[in-house]
């Protein structure tokens, strides 16, 4: 039992995920209503993202500003299943060609192209939210890292693959509903995913598998394979030379990552009833590196609250000045890199060593004061925005 | 004479853009034995290191280790193949505890699965604490490896190798930076773990050479200029000039 306990980051590891757990299962559903909980469902997606993020850039070193693309992956993979689904012939028979999707039949295809048949089977999606970001993140990781590619290289790349893809999409309008995305999504399995009741349902599944993901977080950071990441990045020729193949443990790391952020993908898409590019390109990329260093890059929970509170706050502010929110990500970001390296979690582990001068702090760099660290974002959470 | 040696390298060469900084090398080094490699700044001393490891590729030549030619392998099987090298500035993982740098370095959950799902053994604890005590780290153990001073680093980087138990092992200049009775305490330490494998040790500390050396081999330009005992190599007039003269 203590050996399971030590494996996820100890007692004080296991709290901040129960803390969590508690906040977002029983005091937001408690006290929001179902349309807010719904938005509350969106933000976190990202946080599956900021978790993926935390093993391969805080921990790794590796910094992806291309993670929208396996989001997008995940969620567009989710979002093809769906719009078959939703494609019905009797649904679609004022079309040219009934039965394919309504955006193709704008764009004269008559038949459904050969990469959207599988998903008419659930099983084959559910495969492909993971299995096709994670080959694509295998390809590119594999391409990269065995060339030694690292770094601000690395970063750029990423980037330009995000921008890629979203080119892609918004050409190839018949094929992936171009720049408005795959929209009108109806039924999971003949259940109607618009209604409250399915919200609710979706929101516990989603907070469910992002528990799931910060377990996973803490194993791999409590693991021989977590310090190596912090050895890689800190002196990878040592690690090199002590008879590891850095390449192979750079390809997981970003695979993970990617999984990660494409599971979150495939719970956008089903939450929020449509896809597009936006969510994809190089400015969503961007943004989810921002969400990770605000809540922490070296704590899986702090990434997780930090993608939850800025989103939240997007919402919040783009509403009201849309024009502003871009300078103020900006600023943001450049705040905490200056003067915040570890983000929010590293403010409230200081703070919370202040409060216990008695503990001792660890030379780990993962160490946070758990419950305080979960107790600082939910003390932000219940409170409505204006 | 290809069984005593467990080094040999033969017309070994490299060139960086032109410049030859190893050239036409023939170096062997015996089971057993430890080797001092001298020469002034830019001799190549380094890069013979780089070649051996894996860091960089030769030109030309051949480099056998235990009759395995190690040009073919990559860095992390020559590793496995019994090779440990140390760098010339300490390499060592300062966000980590003394003991997590030595757990890392031990063999065992050196692929994604296995140190995934790593566990500490009775057996490898016992090791780590053996290393400390051979490095003189024993009370520094669960201290973070930054807090280290300077020649602790060096030491901890020899224990980081030692754990490894490799046969051939290779210091960058250990010594450098270190006070003088950290320089003693490196030496005792060389003259210990020198038993049961072949150690290749670069200096330039010409005190510190005479309390381990035995041969020397002097390079200069890329070339062996000398080779043999201590006292040989210093009355060499050609080495006098090159090195041992200012
Ligand atoms: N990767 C490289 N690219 C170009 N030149 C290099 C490279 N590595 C080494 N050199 C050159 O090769 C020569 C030998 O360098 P090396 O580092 O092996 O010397 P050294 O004997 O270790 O010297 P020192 O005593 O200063 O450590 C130097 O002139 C150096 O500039
Ligand atoms: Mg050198």
């Amino acid at each position: 039992m203590q050996r399971l306990t030590k494996a996820f980051g100890g007692t004080s590891g296991l709290i901040q995920i129960a803390v969590i757990a508690a906040i977002l299962m029983i005091v937001l559903p408690a006290t929001t209503e179902i349309f807010r909980l719904n938005l509350f469902g969106k933000y976190l997606t990202y946080a599956f993202v900021a978790v993926g993020l935390v093993l391969c850039w805080g921990y790794g070193g590796i910094l992806s500003l291309g993670q929208g693309v396996f989001f997008g992956l995940g969620g567009y993979c989710m979002a093809m299943f769906l719009k078959l689904e939703a494609s019905t012939p009797e649904a679609t028979k004022i079309q040219t060609t009934p039965g394919i999707p309504d955006f193709m039949d704008w764009n004269q295809l008559t038949e459904l192209p050969w990469f959207w048949e599988p998903f008419h089977s659930f099983a084959f999606t559910v495969f492909a939210v993971v299995a096709v970001p994670a080959f694509f993140a295998w390809l590119i990781g594999y391409a990269m890292f065995k060339r030694r590619v690292g770094g601000v290289y690395f970063a750029i790349i990423t980037q330009a693959i995000a921008v890629i893809l979203t080119i892609l999409i918004v050409g190839q309008q018949g094929y992936t509903g171009g720049i408005n995305g795959i929209t009108d999504l109806r039924t999971l399995l003949g259940w109607d995913i618009r209604t409250d009741g399915a919200k609710y349902v979706l929101y516990y599944a989603c907070c469910i598998a992002l528990l799931l993901c910060l377990l996973a977080g803490k194993f791999i950071i409590n693991s021989r394979f977590g310090r190596l990441l912090i050895a890689m990045r800190d002196q990878e020729d040592r690690v090199r030379f002590s008879g590891y193949d850095v390449a192979n443990m750079k390809v997981f790391v970003f695979v993970m990552a990617s999984v990660f952020a494409a599971i979150g993908g495939a719970f956008f898409t089903l939450q929020v009833g449509f896809m597009s590019p936006t969510f994809i390109g190089a400015v969503a990329s961007i943004e989810m590196v921002v969400f990770c260093a605000v809540g922490g890059r070296l704590s899986v929970v702090g990434a997780a609250c930090g993608a939850f509170i800025v989103s939240w706050a997007k919402t919040s502010l783009s509403d009201s000045f849309p024009q502003i929110w871009p300078v103020v990500m900006g600023a943001l970001f450049i705040g905490v890199v200056m003067f915040f390296p570890r983000g929010l979690a590293g403010l409230v582990s200081d703070y919370g060593s202040k409060l216990m001068p008695g503990r001792k702090s660890r030379s780990k760099p993962s160490t946070h004061k758990p419950d305080t660290a979960s107790r600082s974002a939910a003390g932000t959470t219940p409170q409505e925005p204006a | 004479m290809s069984n005593a040696m467990i080094l040999e390298v033969e017309d070994l060469g490299v060139s960086f853009d032109g410049f030859k900084a190893i050239d036409a090398l023939n170096f062997y080094v015996e089971r057993n034995e430890l080797r001092v490699v001298i020469g002034p700044n830019g001799a190549g001393k380094t890069t013979l290191l780089d070649l051996i490891c894996g860091k960089t590729r030769a030109t030309s030549g051949k480099i056998k280790f235990k009759n395995k030619d190690l040009t073919k392998l990559s860095e992390h099987q020559i590793v496995h193949a019994g090779v440990g090298r140390k760098f010339q500035t300490p390499s060592i993982y300062e966000n980590l505890t003394v003991r997590q740098n030595l757990e890392l370095s031990s063999p065992g959950g050196r692929t994604v699965l296995s140190s995934l799902f790593f566990r500490r053994t009775a057996r490898l604890n016992d090791r780590i604490q053996e290393i400390a005590e051979t490095i003189y780290l024993v009370d520094e153990l669960d201290l973070s490896a930054g807090l280290l001073s300077h020649g602790q680093k060096q030491w901890l980087e020899i224990g980081m190798l030692l754990i490894q138990d490799p046969e051939l092992l290779m210091l960058d200049e250990p010594v450098a930076g270190m006070s003088v009775p950290e320089r003693e305490a490196t030496a005792a330490l060389l003259n210990r773990i020198k038993e049961n494998r072949a150690v290749i040790v670069i200096e330039h500390d010409m005190d510190f050479v005479k309390d381990i050396g035995r041969k020397v081999t002097v390079l200069h330009q890329g070339k062996i200029l000398a080779e043999g005992p201590m006292e040989k190599v210093q009355s060499d007039e050609r080495v006098i000039e090159v090195y041992l003269g200012h």
